[in-house]
C-alpha cells in the first residue's frame, strides 16, 4: 500500500497548487472525455455480460484520467500507439463510440469490421495507428513514426501507452535507448496500475517505480505523476509535447493508477488484497475531477449536462451496434496484401 | 554491361533506389560508417549521409519496429538484420506486426518496407550464424519473400522490393557475396513473383534458390556431360509471390521434378511446391518428385561437416541420376 500513500501525498501537493493554467473550457473537455471513456467501457462490460461482446476485452475502468489527459493535450496529426487495453486511448482521440463498440461486438460498423477485434483498435483518420497485443511491440513502432516526423521535418509527436508489465520486456529498453540516442519526438506513457496480469509488478521488478526509476539509465528525467488526476496528466503531457516538438527528444512518464476490473474479462482479480479496490475508488478519477470542477465554481448543471449528453451518445451507439449487420464473409480474405487480396501465387 | 560482385550489387541496388526516392532510408547495425559487416553497403553512408543511412544500436526489435513505424507513416525503409538467424530475436515484427497490420486494421495500415539479411551457410559459422530461414517467412500471410542468386537479380529484385507496397523479406546469401556476374548499365527493375529459367532442358526440372542455383547449374552440366540427362534449372527467386506458372510449365515439359533446398528438410519451401505439383500436375509426372535438402539438423561449424550437410553438386548429380535411371 506504500504506493497509495505516495499518491495521496502527491495529490495534496497537486491540490494545493490549484490554478487556472488549464482553464474552464479544457477542464470541461477533460471531464467529458473521462466520462465518455467510463460510460463506454461500462457499456462494453454490460454487453459482454449479455454475450454481445465476444472474444476478450481489457478494460481501463479507473484509469481514464491518463487517456483523457493525453487525448486532450494532443493536436490533430499527433499519433497514438495503444495496447490491447486500448479502448480508452482510442476513444480519447475522438473515435466514435459506435465504431469502437461495433468492433467489440464484431459488427460490420466496427472500426475494422470485426477483423481486428478489441485488442487491435485502429483509426488512422483519428491518428490511432493501431493497438498492439504483444507486450512492448508498439514502442519501437512509435519510435519509427517519430523518426519519420524528424526526417521529414513534420511537427507531429507519437505517443505510446503501455502498462507497468511492459517495463520488463526488452523492447521497452531498446526503444528508450533508441529514442534517446536519436532524440526522437516520442512520448512513452507507462500506466502503472500495480499489477501486470495477476502478479503485482513490485514482486518481480528490481526498482520501486518500474518506469520512472529506469529513466536515468537513458538520460531521461524521472517523471512520476498521479495518474488519477487528469490535470496532472494533462500538464505533464503538454510539457512532453512541447519538449518533443522543440526537438528536445523523448519523455518517459509513469502514471500511478489502478484498474478496477481484472486484467481481462477472464479475470475476477481475486489476487488483490481486501480493501485495496475500495481505497482506490475513494480517489476515483472522475469523482476527483467532479470535485475539482466544483472547486473552480463550475455549475453542477453544466456537469450533469455533460453526463447526460454522454449517456445519450453511448445509448445511441449501443442501439446502432445491436442493429448493425455482421460483417460480410467476403472480407475474410481481403487486405492481406496491398492489392486488396491474399494471392500468394500466380 | 559490367562485371559486379553480389556484394557490390547490394550497395548498387540500394543506391539506385535511394537516388530515385528521398523517402527511402536505410538502417541497421554497422551498415553506415563501417559499410556493413559483409561490406555489402560500402559507400552508402558517404553518398547519402547520416540522416538516410543510420547506424543503430544492437537492438533488432528497435530496428524492425522503427522501420515499421516509419513505413506506416510515409517512408520506405530498408532495414538490415545482420544474420537471418537473428530473426529469432525480432520475429514478433516479422510474424505478428508488419505481416498482420494491414489485415487487422481492415486495410487502414500499410507497411511498405524491406528487411534485408545475410542468410545461409558456407562460412563455417556454426548453427546460429548459418541458417537458411526463408521458410520461416514463407509461411506467414502478409509477407513477400525473395532470395536472389546473382548480382543482376540482387539489383532488380531490390528495386522491386523497395517499390512494393507490402513488407518484403530480402534474403541475401552470405556465400554468394564474393561471386561475380554480368550486370547491365543503368536502372534495373525486376518483378516480384517471377521465377527464371536459368538453364533450359528437356529431361527433368530442378528448382533451386539462392546458393543452390549455381550448384544446380554445375550439376546440370555434369548430368548432361556424364549421363546424358538434360535438366532444366529454374531459379525460383521469389517464394512469395510464387511463380507457379513457370514451375508447372517446366514440369509439364520435363515430366520430372527435383527441388534443391538449403533449408533443413521439414517444411522447406520445396515441400509446398511438391504439394502444388502433386495437386495440379500429378499426371504430368513420370516419377515421384524428389527433394534434395539439408538434413533435419542444426548446422555444424567444421568445414568437412558443413560441406556434407548442404546439398552439393555431387549430391544433386547422384540423386537425379539415381532417380532418372531407376
Amino acid at each position: 500500500m506504500a504506493k497509495i500513500e505516495d499518491r495521496a501525498t502527491r495529490s495534496k501537493v497537486a491540490a494545493s497548487g490549484l490554478n487556472d493554467d488549464i482553464g474552464e473550457e479544457m477542464r470541461l473537455r477533460l471531464f467529458r472525455s473521462q466520462v465518455l471513456l467510463r460510460q463506454a467501457e461500462q457499456r462494453a462490460f454490460d454487453l459482454f455480460l449479455q454475450n454481445l461482446v465476444k472474444g476478450t476485452s481489457h478494460l481501463s475502468l479507473g484509469q481514464e484520467a491518463v487517456a483523457a489527459g493525453f487525448g486532450c493535450a494532443m493536436k490533430p496529426g499527433d499519433l497514438s500507439f495503444c495496447t490491447y487495453r486500448g479502448h480508452a486511448h482510442t476513444l480519447a482521440r475522438g473515435v466514435p463510440v459506435e465504431k469502437v463498440l461495433g468492433e467489440l461486438m464484431q459488427r460490420d460498423n466496427g472500426l475494422m469490421r470485426g477483423k481486428g477485434g478489441s485488442m487491435h483498435l485502429t483509426s488512422v483518420e483519428h491518428g490511432v495507428m493501431g493497438s498492439y497485443a504483444i507486450i512492448g511491440a508498439h514502442l519501437p513502432i512509435a519510435c519509427g513514426a517519430a523518426w519519420r516526423a524528424q526526417y521529414k521535418g513534420h511537427k507531429d509527436v507519437s505517443v505510446c501507452f503501455f502498462g507497468d508489465g511492459t517495463t520488463n520486456i526488452g523492447a521497452f529498453h531498446e526503444s528508450l535507448n533508441f529514442a534517446a540516442v536519436w532524440k526522437l519526438p516520442v512520448i512513452f506513457v507507462c500506466e502503472n496500475n500495480l499489477y501486470m496480469e495477476y502478479t503485482p509488478i513490485s514482486d518481480v521488478t528490481a526498482v520501486k517505480h518500474p518506469a520512472a526509476d529506469r529513466a536515468a539509465a537513458y538520460g531521461l528525467d524521472r517523471i512520476l505523476i498521479d495518474g488519477n488526476d487528469a490535470d496532472a496528466v494533462y500538464r505533464s503531457a503538454m510539457a512532453a509535447y512541447e519538449k518533443a516538438r522543440a526537438g528536445g527528444g523523448p519523455s518517459l512518464i509513469e502514471c500511478l493508477t489502478y484498474r478496477y476490473s481484472g486484467h481481462s474479462r477472464a479475470d475476477p482479480a481475486k489476487y488483490r488484497p481486501e480493501g485495496e479496490l475500495e481505497k482506490w475508488k475513494e480517489r476515483d478519477p472522475i469523482k476527483l475531477y467532479r470535485e475539482r470542477l466544483k472547486q473552480f465554481g463550475i455549475a453542477e448543471s453544466a456537469v450533469t449536462a455533460i453526463e447526460t449528453e454522454v449517456q445519450r451518445i453511448v445509448d445511441a451507439a449501443t442501439e446502432a451496434c445491436k442493429a448493425a449487420p455482421m460483417p460480410s464473409l467476403d472480407i475474410l480474405t481481403t487486405d492481406v496484401y496491398a492489392d486488396g487480396g491474399f494471392a500468394w501465387r500466380n | 554491361m559490367a562485371e559486379l560482385t553480389y556484394r557490390d550489387a547490394v550497395a548498387r541496388g540500394i543506391a539506385q533506389e535511394m537516388t530515385r526516392d528521398p523517402d527511402v532510408v536505410f538502417l541497421g547495425e554497422d551498415v553506415g560508417k563501417a559499410g556493413g559487416v559483409f561490406k555489402a553497403t560500402v559507400g552508402l553512408y558517404e553518398q547519402f549521409g547520416p540522416l538516410r543511412v543510420r547506424d543503430t544500436p544492437i537492438s533488432e526489435q528497435a530496428i524492425l519496429g522503427a522501420a515499421m513505424g516509419a513505413a506506416m507513416t510515409g517512408l520506405k525503409p530498408i532495414a538490415e538484420i545482420m544474420f537471418s538467424d537473428f530473426f529469432a530475436v525480432c520475429f514478433d515484427y516479422i510474424a505478428n506486426e508488419f505481416a498482420k497490420s494491414r489485415y487487422m486494421s481492415n486495410g487502414q495500415l500499410k507497411c511498405p518496407l524491406v528487411v534485408r539479411t545475410g542468410n545461409g551457410a558456407g562460412s563455417r559459422f556454426g548453427a546460429q550464424h548459418s541458417q537458411s530461414v526463408e521458410n520461416w517467412c514463407m509461411m506467414i500471410p502478409g509477407l513477400k519473400v525473395v532470395a536472389p542468386s546473382n548480382p543482376r537479380d540482387v539489383i532488380g529484385l531490390m528495386a522491386a522490393a523497395v517499390r512494393d507496397p507490402d513488407p518484403v523479406i530480402f534474403f541475401e546469401h552470405k556465400s554468394l557475396y564474393p561471386t561475380k556476374g554480368e550486370v547491365p548499365d543503368g536502372e534495373i527493375v525486376d518483378r516480384l513473383g517471377s521465377a527464371a529459367i536459368a538453364r533450359p532442358g528437356k529431361d527433368a526440372t530442378i528448382l533451386a534458390l539462392a546458393l543452390m542455383v549455381p550448384r544446380a547449374l554445375v550439376a546440370a552440366e555434369r548430368l548432361k556431360a556424364e549421363h546424358g540427362i538434360d535438366c532444366e534449372v529454374v531459379d525460383v527467386r521469389s517464394l512469395v509471390p510464387l511463380d507457379t506458372q513457370t514451375i508447372l510449365g517446366s514440369v509439364a515439359r520435363t515430366h520430372r521434378l527435383f527441388t534443391v533446398e538449403e533449408n533443413p528438410r521439414l517444411c522447406g519451401w520445396g515441400a509446398e511446391i511438391v504439394s502444388i505439383v502433386a495437386d495440379e500436375a500429378f499426371y504430368d509426372l513420370d516419377g515421384p518428385p524428389v527433394r534434395i535438402t539439408t538434413p533435419h539438423i542444426p548446422l555444424p561449424a567444421a568445414d568437412i561437416l558443413e560441406d556434407i550437410a548442404l546439398p552439393t553438386a555431387d549430391r544433386i548429380v547422384e540423386r537425379v541420376r539415381r532417380s532418372m535411371q531407376a
